[in-house]
């Protein structure tokens, strides 16, 4: 028999490997190396908890080969586009297991009272920890859920308000609270209770993702990852495991800091995001703008682009619509090719994931020097000679700049305005997904190139090769 | 049981360990980051491997084996969704990071 010791021993190495591994995916050199340490880790955790004594095996390799053939071929189906929704459902998956594991302990321990008739086995900090693995597993895995139809449009992306939905929302919030103190006053006889916090939490999950609109899915989904951990945390807290509570709690906390860094890249803080139907109606405010917008034909980008020393692209979720993304690295080597200055412009927020854009560009072999920051390009911006605006649109609107009752005035955007020329691509003249019109289109430099962003983009690099 | 107020204590630590571990982190790496801290928290195996393993009860059994499933593929999807998109990261002229 292998004594505890090593096997805590083993569940330290487990954690040191996921903090070495964490810190070294924040950073592009090592990225790839910090994954593969912190798989490591999961394994020897893996492997370390099933040399603890007595463990009966089947229904354990049952699960581990339905999750791991399960797992495996959505990892290696996905295309990179959907990468948004996958992250999603895997955190729902995460949390759910959160959930069970809090409730197989839960029951577990019942089992005990009734064989032993009293409820000594209980102790309040077990039952507070059982209960919380719920409530945030069950948000976890619905929310996740919601998030992913939403992503994979399978749900609309729209934010779905109804009224009297926060005072609904504060009601599943009280009763939830209710029953989960009850359960922990009496957790040896509200076997109730926890069914009903289960259910609620889910319902709960699904509440709160369904008024936030697809352009603030980055945010919810960095939240979600968070609470993942947290669920986790709470999970070991259930069953006494430090392994648990530490790569829960680190997750938690990186997920806290990319929520964090999306709510700033929106200059919006985290309440505004998750309550207010952001981009619901037309009546959040903003001056309309109108004017003539003036059109370009391919043919006409072609020439603009081929007499420009420097060009930056601006992709946004249009682009991953249109899955333009490999055409456009290839006009962008043609560009430099013909001795052109390119680069990639991305906002921290351009699509429906945080680093979405950045995943789809790598995909297409653009290579990460020419990926550039919001902050690294406005600063000479007027020396750009064309930006191509390919499917973004809130994140290049000027009225954040000047506009103070537009809804996203002093969220940082790209100053494409300022350059020489800006040429947008747009399938139509509709604003974009926040509702928010765009006084961009209107402006003296700028051209608009409408059509199906990969077509458009073909077609100038057809001319390009003519 | 550990002391409670000791683990409290380890989990209280942990959360500022991460904070500071991952406070600056360029944007293109904001995916990979989350897909592989979120491979991380299916962590949550080990609960359910010892539920599955350890139970007594067919209902223990039955949860931890459901919780199994579920934590393996958050485990086994998000390290591999992660490894495959980091491997797309190229430097120019080819070489991998």
């Amino acid at each position: 028999m292998i004594p505890v010791q090593v096997i805590d021993f083993a569940y330290v190495i487990a954690a040191v490997l996921f903090i070495i591994g964490l810190k070294m995916l924040s950073s592009a050199q090592t990225a790839r190396r910090g994954n593969l340490l912190s798989a490591i880790g999961m394994l020897i955790a893996i492997i370390a908890t099933l040399l603890l004594a007595d463990m009966d095996y089947r229904w354990i390799l049952v699960g581990l080969i339905i999750g791991g053939i399960i797992g495996g071929l959505i990892a290696r189906l996905v295309k990179m586009t959907q990468m948004p929704e996958m992250v999603g459902l895997f955190n729902g998956c995460g949390g759910l297991a959160s959930l069970v594991v809090g409730w197989a302990e839960y029951h577990t321990r019942f089992s005990d009272v009734l064989s032993n008739g009293s409820a000594e086995t209980f102790s309040a900090f077990t039952s507070i920890a059982i209960i919380l693995a719920v409530i945030i597993g069950g948000v976890t895995f619905t929310g996740s859920l919601i998030a992913w139809g939403k992503l994979a449009e399978k749900l609309p992306g729209k934010p779905i308000l109804f009224a009297g939905q926060q005072i609904v929302n504060i009601l599943i919030l009280v009763a939830i609270l209710a029953f989960a103190i009850t359960f922990v006053i009496m957790p040896g006889s509200t076997y109730w209770a926890l069914i009903l916090v289960v259910v609620l939490s889910m319902i709960l999950g699904v509440m709160s993702v369904i008024p936030i609109g697809g352009a603030d899915m980055p945010v919810v989904i960095s939240l979600l990852n968070s609470y993942s951990g947290l669920a986790a945390s709470a999970a070991g807290f259930a069953i006494d495991n430090i392994l648990l509570i530490v790569a829960g709690a680190l997750v938690g906390a990186s997920g806290i800091i990319l929520t964090n860094i999306m709510c700033r890249s929106m200059n919006r803080s985290l309440a505004n995001v998750l309550f207010s139907g952001f981009g619901a109606a037309q009546a959040s405010g903003g001056g309309s703008y109108s004017g003539e917008a003036r059109t370009v034909s391919p043919d006409d980008t072609y020439l603009m682009l081929e007499a420009a020393n420097s060009v930056i692209f601006v992709p946004g979720y249009g682009m991953a619509v249109a899955q333009a993304q490999h055409a456009v690295r290839e006009l962008g080597d043609l560009l430099e090719e013909n001795g052109t200055e390119v680069k990639y412009v991305v906002h921290p927020v351009a699509g429906r994931m945080p680093g979405h854009m950045n995943v789809l560009l790598a995909e297409a072999n653009v290579p990460y020097e020419q990926l550039v920051e919001p902050q690294d390009v406005n600063p000479v911006m007027e020396t750009v000679d064309v930006a191509l605006v390919i499917g973004a649109n809130d994140v290049v609107n000027p009225a954040a700049r000047s506009d103070e009752s537009s809804p996203i005035y002093g969220m940082p955007i790209i100053d494409v305005d300022r350059a020489r020329t800006v040429i947008i691509l747009k399938r139509s003249m509709r604003p974009g997904f926040a509702g928010i019109d765009n006084p961009l289109f209107f402006m003296q430099n700028t051209r608009m190139l409408l059509g199906d962003a990969k077509d458009s983009v073909g077609n100038i690099v057809g001319e390009f090769k003519s | 049981m550990e002391s409670t107020g000791l683990i409290l204590f380890v989990f209280v630590l942990a959360i500022f360990l991460g904070l500071e571990l991952i406070s600056k982190v360029p944007s293109q790496l904001h995916t990979p980051l989350m897909s592989g801290s979120n491979a991380i928290s299916g962590i949550t195996i080990v609960g359910a491997l010892i539920a599955a393993g350890h139970g007594n009860e067919t209902m223990t059994v039955v949860l931890g084996t459901i919780a199994v499933i579920f934590a393996t593929i958050n485990v086994v999807g998000g390290y591999l969704v992660t490894d495959r998109m980091l491997g797309m990261f190229k430097r120019k002229g080819g070489g991998e990071k």
